[in-house]
């Protein structure tokens, strides 16, 4: 179950990071050249991989519980976070997000800025691309890192968070546009749960308290999790003022 | 100085963002439990949990009024 969990978890927001960095990528490949694009992309993938190899085997050296209750308390804020701005744009109090449109004001940007060429590279293009994918990616290789050291199984998480970045590459490649169709705020929203539940899990551990059933409560924290977070949205929706033209 | 000031507001963007209060109020949780487990020889595993609810409706409130 608790593989299940941890492959998920990270599959998930993998997956939402992913879409995202896509968008960027595609609007610096059409409006400044897919050679500096790409070599953006390529260079962001290595510094985030050679950030993962470095932090996962240094974390192991760790003591796990000390492990769980900090891992545990930042995935607690980081998850909190998520599941604060899912219940928002559920709720109608912020803004959905809307690939689409990301990708249009991108492009835009991108055709208007001045070209300099460097390495061989269209730089704004590279720039574009690197710092895009290597934030997004940040967040995955965060969720990879504390995920898999705090379970022992920092490989399981990278499987899914790879598995995810090849479906959405084999997916960007052949749609060629921004996934827009990707349901993005559900996904964001299973994934705050998520990063809660085990925020809620670990730290708790970590802090020296025994969870009654051990990791059997990890699925009776996620239902609790996401029926807080569905009360949330129902009153949220309820207190907010009707517009009157 | 100015890159490591950017350094620092990055990561405290990336882990507590625009809501302080309920990171503090993570923190405060997480301590108040290793206190009851370790002083008060108390298995609160419960504490943390109804903390979180609590948090989350309170930032939603402010997000909601704001």
């Amino acid at each position: 179950m608790t593989s299940w969990f941890l492959f998920a978890s990270a599959f998930l927001a993998s997956a939402v990071e992913f879409v995202e960095a896509l968008t960027i990528v595609l609007a610096a490949g059409v409006s400044r050249g897919w050679r500096s694009a790409l070599a953006g992309l390529g260079a962001a993938t290595l510094a985030l991989a050679v950030i993962v190899a470095a932090l996962g085997p240094a974390l192991t050296h760790i003591p796990i519980n000390a492990l769980r209750l900090v891992v545990g308390g930042l995935l607690l804020t980081f998850g909190l976070q998520w599941l604060r701005k899912a219940i928002l744009r559920a709720s109608g109090y912020k803004a959905l997000h809307d690939e689409t449109a990301i990708f249009a004001r991108e492009l835009e940007e991108a055709r208007g800025a001045r070209g300099e060429t460097r390495a061989g590279l269209d730089w704004y293009g590279f720039t574009l691309a690197f710092k895009g994918v290597l934030l997004e990616g940040l967040e995955v290789a965060f969720i990879v890192v504390t995920f898999g050291s705090t379970q022992g199984r920092i490989g399981l998480a990278a499987l899914g968070a790879g598995t995810a970045l090849v479906l959405v590459v084999i997916v960007g490649v052949l749609v060629r546009a921004p996934l827009a169709r990707v349901p993005e705020n559900t996904l964001k929203f299973a994934v705050g749960a998520m990063l809660t539940t085990f925020g809620i899990f670990w730290s708790t551990e970590g802090a020296g308290a025994d969870w009654p059933g051990s990791d059997a409560a990890l699925p009776v924290i996620l239902a609790c999790v996401l029926l807080v977070s569905f009360a949330a949205v129902t009153t949220l929706r309820r207190q907010k003022p009707v517009v009157t033209a | 100085m100015s890159r490591i000031r950017a350094f620092g507001y990055f990561w405290w963007d990336f882990v507590v963002g625009d809501d302080w209060l309920t990171a503090a109020g993570v923190v405060l949780a997480i301590g108040a439990t290793a206190l009851l487990v370790h002083a008060g020889g108390l298995d609160a595993w419960w504490l943390v949990p109804v903390a979180v609810a609590a948090l989350l409706w309170l930032s939603l409130q402010r997000a909601a009024r704001a």
